[in-house]
């Protein structure tokens, strides 16, 4: 590369004043993207999916299914962490607020999630100590600030943020800081869908910076099913550009392959110390989505030398595996799957709305009925 | 929830560090990644660093979808002389 184009390239980045995703927001470039991808001409009905609330925020935001040529379709699969987090998991955090001395801490995102009865926003209303963090050493510092509390954190994300989690177990932590871990994979989530689907899915985009952990090396399961699959970030052209290689990959008709738009964060070999550290922490066990029911191996628990860190464990809590997932009336178990568009919920928009939410999908700002009411309306 | 904001590394200081992106600064965690220096370009995913930022790669992405997407078409010849500058 030569050097003076890499300082042009920086310049005009810096001049942008954010970074190297101004490129991916050209909007000339863009354009051309979504000419080309507009005049594709698919030989039959094709569905793409993505798993990634990140990327429906993108999508939504940025019109692009505006853009699909007749006959191409693209849904939202479980891309969003809290909305797949069940009900059971969010009363074991639950009931840690209802103990003596217990701060429960946990991000945002989670705060408003109804679980059997209420929400922890409504919990920690009546009394509870119960605060939002940005990251899993922010619980760590509350509990060397508030030694004599226990600090549980309610941990729930996706394979990008079992690392951090996973690190904030694996330091020198306090003794009154314990996790909850509701933890889930892609990877088991894919095939689960590919059989579920019975053909029904003919390419995925997969999540961006969950892929910074995996690599593209963590998704060649895919070949055996052959289905075309593209790692892609999270600005328009990414998405334009691996929506193209999609169909180009269909048109070809041959088995489709994994490949990486996204190279300028996702390794072929993935981040390996985080998988480490992961694996140190974690082992896999069989999970429960919210809306989709148990999945094999697509979960993480504590290794028993890292036992003395299980909140529920620590704490006696018992689970609630009773806990009601998706109230009557609610379709957010076909949306998660992309089974359904929020439009077909007759509570989308009317009873359920991001300020007064009712089901998953619309109280994270990740859930695609949220992404869809804010940018639709 | 997954959301990786892309920062500059600042200043280290053992698996601590802070990182700038404009006129804000954070402090941040380099547990899950060996060899970051001050400089480097970092995506930050709940205040750890997760991956560096590879530029070389960000611009040869974006040279390639210029060449291939955008330069044959009108859009692109329109541009005229700015495409040199890219």
């Amino acid at each position: 590369m030569p050097r003076e184009r890499m300082q042009a390239f920086e310049e005009e980045a810096v001049m942008k004043e954010i970074d190297f995703r101004a490129s991916f927001r050209e909007p000339e470039l863009a354009r051309a993207l979504a000419e080309e991808l507009s005049e594709c001409q698919p030989a039959g009905p094709v569905q793409l999916m993505h798993v990634c609330g990140t990327h429906e925020h993108s999508i939504a935001r940025a019109g692009i299914r505006s853009f699909l040529p007749e006959g191409v379709k693209l849904v939202a699969g479980p891309g969003c962490p809290v909305c797949v987090c069940p009900a059971g998991d969010i009363d074991l955090a639950m009931q840690a607020a209802s103990k003596e001395r217990v701060i429960l801490t946990t991000f945002g995102d989670m705060f408003r999630v109804p679980s059997s009865d209420r929400s922890m926003e409504r919990m920690k209303g009546a009394g509870a100590d119960i605060r939002v963090v940005y990251s899993p050493f922010d619980s760590i510092r509350i509990a060397r600030e508030n030694p004599g509390r226990e600090v549980v954190f309610m941990a729930v994300g996706f394979e990008t943020t079992a690392g951090p989690i996973a690190a904030s177990c694996d330091m020198e932590s306090p003794g009154n800081y314990s996790v909850i871990p509701s933890i889930r994979l892609i990877p088991p989530a894919l095939e689960f869908l590919l059989e579920r689907s019975e053909g029904g899915i003919n390419g995925f985009i997969l999540p961006g910076h969950v892929s910074t952990v995996l690599g593209r090396k963590g998704y060649l399961f895919l070949n055996q099913y052959g289905i075309p699959s593209v790692i892609a970030g999270f600005e328009p052209v990414d998405i334009l550009a691996a929506l193209l290689d999609l169909l180009q990959q269909l048109e070809k008709r041959g088995p489709g392959k994994v490949r990486n738009l996204y190279g300028r964060v996702v390794r072929e070999e993935g981040n390996r110390k985080a998988r480490k550290i992961i694996e140190k922490v974690f082992r896999k066990t069989d999970s429960n989505w919210r809306g989709i029911g148990l999945i094999t191996k697509s979960g993480l628990r504590f290794k028993d030398k890292y036992r003395r860190l299980d909140g529920a464990e620590k704490l006696g809590l018992e689970y609630n595996a009773d806990a009601v997932d998706i109230l009557p009336g609610c379709l957010c178990h076909r949306v998660i799957l992309g089974e359904a568009e929020p439009e077909e919920c007759p509570l989308f928009g009317t009873r359920c709305t991001p300020a007064v939410p009712f089901g998953p999908c619309m109280v994270s700002s990740e859930g695609t009925c949220r992404a869809r009411y804010i940018y639709s309306t | 929830m997954c959301l990786g904001v892309p920062m500059k590394v600042a200043e280290i200081k053992g698996n601590d560090a802070v990182a700038e992106a404009g006129s804000v600064s954070k402090s941040i965690r380099l547990d899950l990644l060996d060899n970051i220096s001050v400089g480097d370009y970092v995506l930050i995913h709940t205040g750890y660093a997760i991956e560096k930022i590879d530029r070389e790669e960000a611009l040869e992405t974006i040279e390639l979808l210029r060449k291939v997407y955008a330069a044959g078409k009108d859009a692109g010849l329109r541009r005229g002389s700015s495409d040199e500058g890219d």
